[in-house]
């Protein structure tokens, strides 16, 4: 056994893992973790790093347009966009929410603290290059439509490209 | 400092990641060798330029407190 291993021809070892890359897979549509989710991706690309946001499932409405209200083509994606309305500036907080009144306050600290909004690091991540993908799989399901978000966004695309491109980086799901 | 400083960025009152953000977008903008001094309030930039330093390759020369203001002087790494 070990002289058949010493006579295999010497293959190179395999590259050491640079952790330049970083994928957040960003599941959540609310205040406290699209917040989070866009202070991480935009300090990731600020350290270099390629840096990829793949938004699913409840995490694809703060990428609705501000300005757009009902979406979807039948009644249950009508009711759907109704009750959870998109855009990064009507967030909801997953905890102490009181009717909007939560985040209303959240923002007004956040000012006082000179601390971005995710409006701002939305827009930050774009100029820094992060990439931002929303899944073609829930836009489907929740009847999103490409002009019912914002731009600067990546082609819509499914688990794949969202894997292969987490491959050999640093992987978030919040 | 007798280091030619080309950029001065004054980001006092800035919290958690705007500081590093900021920096590194300037960072961008100057040649390699080339030296940022950067002024901040944010207790966390601290860590975070040591941070940024370490994994991007830069130098962060200076890094000291003055009156409650932080104090950063960054070296760009060459190309």
């Amino acid at each position: 056994m070990s002289v058949a291993t010493l006579d295999r021809p010497q293959v190179a070892a395999p590259k050491p893992q640079v952790e330049d890359k970083l994928t957040i897979f960003a599941w959540s549509g609310e205040l406290d973790k699209i917040w989070p989710t866009l202070i991480l991706a935009t300090t990731g690309a600020a350290m270099g790093k390629e840096t990829t946001v793949f938004f699913t499932f409840w995490g694809l409405f703060p990428l609705v347009k501000n300005d757009v209200r009902i979406t979807g083509e039948n009644w249950m994606q009508k009711m759907l966009s109704m009750m959870n309305r998109g855009g990064d500036e009507h967030l909801k907080l997953s905890k102490m929410n009181f009717v909007g009144a939560g985040p209303a306050m959240m923002g007004h600290l956040a000012k006082e603290h000179h601390v971005a909004s995710p409006h701002e690091l939305m827009e930050a991540a774009k100029e820094l290059g992060v990439h931002l993908i929303p899944c073609q799989m829930t836009m489907d399901l929740m009847g999103l439509k490409k002009e019912d978000l914002i731009d600067g966004l990546e082609e819509p695309a499914g688990a794949t490209k969202a894997l292969a491109d987490a491959q050999g980086g640093m992987t978030l799901f919040i | 400092m007798s280091v030619a400083v080309v950029m001065k960025l004054d980001l006092k009152g800035l919290s958690c990641p705007l500081p590093i953000i900021k920096t590194a977008k300037a960072m961008k903008s100057i040649y390699p060798g080339e030296y940022i001094e950067v002024f901040a309030t944010d207790p966390g930039s601290v860590p975070d330029f040591k941070a940024w330093a370490q994994s991007t390759g830069n130098s962060l020369v200076e890094s000291d407190v003055q009156d409650g203001v932080f104090h950063f002087v960054l070296r760009k790494k060459e190309a």
